[in-house]
């Protein structure tokens, strides 16, 4: 460990912090209709997108009506997305979007990526720069980056708007919310975004892969693509599919020390501007700061024991006889898996910022973590996505977890519960306690059935079979496609694809689909749950405090809040990390 | 409901026009014009020829070859580190350096594979160094050389990795050591606002710069 590794982790929640903020005011002042300094240039091609989409924005609806509209456009989206995976090939894709030629994928693995794309989780097994044409990636995945986040920040601002509400059953207007999200708040920071990027060496390109020949004679063929518009918005939409197959670690995606940084923000800004502005809405912005310290504290903690982890090498470094210690000149720690320019700092803190948001972007190989270096990531996801969460998702589902946390105080103390002078009653305590219950359920259903039968352990890589390693390979896949968040240990596999261009690939249909429904499930069963909280809770009239109210902005909270959250991941998930990266983290023996 | 579904469908269409194609195209355009030589990749060529990106590390070796025929392992050729230049991190993609299949090793941290892959890289780390750096021992191997990358394309090396080859590539070359040592700094990255991630050696640009120096396959290495 030195210095300069725990001040980045630091210094980046600073900055983090710095940045969010005012993002959080402006976002309030988005949502709640006034205007703002983009006003200007987005007003009027925000009112031509009504009269395209032939939306009136001030017919309001209740959430069974914004309901609707969230299933309805997300299924047309996930159409749509597999008709274009599906016809790679196809006559009417120009030469110029697909210059290698690729053909489809299968019908499988075609069938689990669009349900990846759609629920904003970006699991991926197929690798990108083999399998898709630059037509899939920018109108089927960039488009879905975009919009599977927009249809998550609505979500939440529609939750926001029903606690907060005093005017009967209205949450706002779907069609309304997604048009702003897209050009006032994710538009500006994704162009922003992919220039710094592209200016960094993200390349932008739309030129067939290059031939070169190197110093010593030898050929190297090197992959090209429109990289840098889409590693933006998979950043910024919390999304993280990669362009390529190593994701964020492949020098083309995330180049330099400073482009690194620069990802991690984009990542974690809008989760945490959400929350911001989550306390501006509410008219009381200490709401907003109690929440926020509360996952920042989280956070710091996944990220020193990462770090520490990390630093600290595998038991295969120390059997081999490697060095772990810092030297001149080298970080020493883990460096299977990482890249030299981002060190075991710049690993460890984007391995945490990528899974405590549903981001699950990688910039080294979770799976060559040391036990209780993967063991993070895992405990991260176990706390399904409110430790800042994924736009959108995160900040409703802390908001379930709030609303459980205010029942329980409530129980504890003895009075009728209140939340912001509403009384909370059994049909929004049961119907939180079921939006923050079907993740987790997802997850260890889906494991248990591929770790029980034999097309499940199929995916299983070789290295890994019959090794607590395995179990966690299997377990890894199914809670980051339940949580939408889409990082892996990348040796389980769905998809096995000989040569690039998906010709004689074949997928493991077992895998593909169990995934494809444990996404969808765990995405739109949430939200479902979210937005039945935010009309139940729309309608109700608002108290004043009275002594005897239970405050949810103070260090008592916060502390409740944590265990709220600690005991039902632990509760839920602890014999599964002990069966995987725990057993691995407590021994130093090889297998 | 039927309202919903027209408005979805358009929506749907008029988006995927939006942020599909004109976001892309916009910022292709503006880096095009604005950074060029980065958004195609920061190509870099030799008398004319391509030989690489800047940002993307490749092998610096040679086929092997055994009475005038390529020796191969499973239909892949067999090569050898070439000792007149610096070498790059091991690498998990099909053959190494592999630009157009980026991959992990996947190997878990209690693995007897990762160790065998680990104890294997430094027994060839200390074969190619030592004969020029007696002392050298396996403790003093740094880690970079001898685990693979995340990308298997990782563009750099540790300062300590480049300095410890520097007393091979001085013996090889034929220079004082100081020239190499001065070299290996002038193309030392260094941290992203002086605080995020490490510092690190580009292997490619050192390279071009020695043969520059030393004739090597000569001729200029030069930007897009």
């Amino acid at each position: 460990m030195t210095v300069t590794g725990w001040l980045t982790i630091v210094l980046f929640a600073a900055i983090l912090t710095a940045l969010a903020l005012p993002l959080g005011v402006y976002m309030a002042r988005v949502y709640t209709g006034e205007r703002t300094f983009l006003s200007p240039v987005f007003a009027g091609p925000e009112r031509f997108l009504y009269k395209l989409l032939r939306v009136d924005p001030a017919h309001q609806q209740d959430w069974k009506a914004y309901a609707r509209s969230v299933v309805l456009f997300s299924l047309v989206g996930w159409l749509l997305l597999y008709a274009i995976l599906r016809t790679q090939h196809a006559f009417w894709v120009p030469h110029l979007l697909n210059p290698m030629g690729f053909h489809s994928g299968t019908w499988d693995v075609s069938f689990n990526t669009t349900s990846s794309f759609m629920t904003n989780t970006n699991w991926q097994y197929y690798s990108g720069e083999v399998t898709m044409s630059y037509f899939s990636q920018m109108l089927g995945l960039t488009v879905q980056n975009w919009l599977s986040a927009g249809v998550g920040i609505a979500v939440a601002v529609a939750l926001v708007r029903g606690i907060v509400g005093r005017s009967g059953h209205s949450i706002g207007n779907f069609w309304q919310d997604i048009v702003r999200t897209v050009l006032y708040v994710l538009s500006p920071i994704a162009v922003i975004g992919a220039l710094i990027l592209a200016s960094q060496g993200v390349i932008q390109n739309f030129s067939h892969y290059l031939t070169a020949h190197t110093l010593t004679g030898l050929t190297q063929e090197i992959a090209m693509g429109p990289v840098a518009s889409q590693e933006a918005i998979k950043l910024l939409g919390t999304n993280g599919g990669g362009f390529f197959n190593t994701n964020s670690a492949h020098p083309f995606e995330n180049p330099t020390q400073f482009t690194n940084l620069v990802e991690m923000l984009l990542v974690l800004l809008i989760p945490a501007a959400l929350i911001f502005m989550y306390g501006r809405m509410t008219g009381r912005r200490r709401q907003g700061y109690a929440i926020y310290a509360t996952v920042m504290m989280m956070f710091l903690g996944a990220a020193a024991v990462a770090y520490i982890a990390e630093a600290h090498g595998s038991p295969a470094q120390h059997v081999a006889g490697l060095h772990t210690h810092v030297i001149a000149g080298s970080g020493g720690g883990n460096m299977e898996g990482k890249e030299q320019r981002f060190g075991i700092a710049g690993s460890a803190l984007f391995d945490v910022v990528t899974t405590v948001t549903s981001c699950g972007a990688v910039n080294s190989a979770i799976e060559s973590y040391t036990g209780i270096g993967g063991a993070v990531p895992m405990a991260n996801l176990s706390a399904s996505e409110v430790i800042f969460g994924g736009v959108g998702t995160g900040l409703y589902s802390i908001l379930l977890y709030v609303l459980l946390a205010v029942f329980i105080g409530g129980l504890m103390v003895g009075r009728t519960p209140e939340w912001l002078g509403k009384k909370i009653e059994a049909r929004e305590v049961k119907l939180a306690g079921l939006g923050i219950l079907i993740t987790p359920l997802a997850a260890l259903f889906c494991t248990a059935m591929a770790t029980a039968t034999k097309a499940g352990t199929a995916s299983i890589s070789q290295a890994a079979a019959g090794t607590p390693q395995g179990f966690s390979e299997t377990f890894y896949a199914y809670l980051s496609q339940a949580n939408n968040n889409g990082s892996a240990f990348a040796g389980y596999t769905g998809y096995i694809a000989p040569k690039a261009g998906n010709i004689g690939a074949h997928g493991i249909k077992f895998a593909n689909i169990l995934g494809g429904f444990d996404m969808m499930l765990a995405r739109y069963a949430p939200i479902l749950f979210a937005l039945a909280v935010a009309g139940a809770l729309a309608g109700k009239r608002v108290s004043p405090a009275g002594l005897g109210t239970m405050r949810t902005d103070n260090p008592t909270f916060v502390v409740l809040l944590i265990g709220v959250i600690v005991i039902v991941g632990a509760l839920t998930f602890f014999p599964a990390l002990l069966l995987g990266p725990i057993v691995q983290g407590l021994t130093g023996h090889l297998y | 409901m039927r309202r919903d579904v027209v408005t979805s469908i358009i929506g749907m269409v008029v988006f995927t026009l939006l942020l599909g194609v004109v976001y892309p195209f916009a910022i292709t355009g503006i880096s095009q014009v604005a950074f060029p030589g980065n958004a195609n990749g920061q190509k870099l060529y030799l008398k004319g020829r391509l030989i690489g990106s800047r940002i993307i590390g490749q092998q610096f070796a040679t086929l092997k070859m055994h009475n005038g025929k390529v020796v191969q392992e499973k239909g892949v050729p067999l090569t050898e580190q070439d000792p007149r230049y610096f070498q790059s991190r091991p690498s998990a993609t099909k053959p190494p350096y592999n630009a157009a299949e980026s991959s992990f090793s996947n190997l878990g941290p209690n693995s007897t594979v990762t160790e065998r892959a680990i104890a294997e890289n430094i027994k060839a780390y200390l074969e190619m160094e030592r004969p020029y750096l007696p002392t050298l021992t396996a403790a003093q191997v740094p880690v970079d050389a001898a685990t693979a990358s995340a990308s298997g394309l990782d563009p750099e090396i540790s300062q300590a990795n480049a300095r410890i080859q520097a007393h091979r590539i001085a013996a090889v070359r034929h220079l004082p050591l100081s020239t190499v040592d001065a070299l290996i700094a002038n193309y030392t990255s260094s941290r992203g606002l002086g605080f995020s991630g490490e510092p690190g050696v580009n292997v490619l640009q050192l390279n071009l710069a020695l043969d520059r120096l030393t004739g090597g396959t000569g001729g200029t290495g030069g930007g897009d």
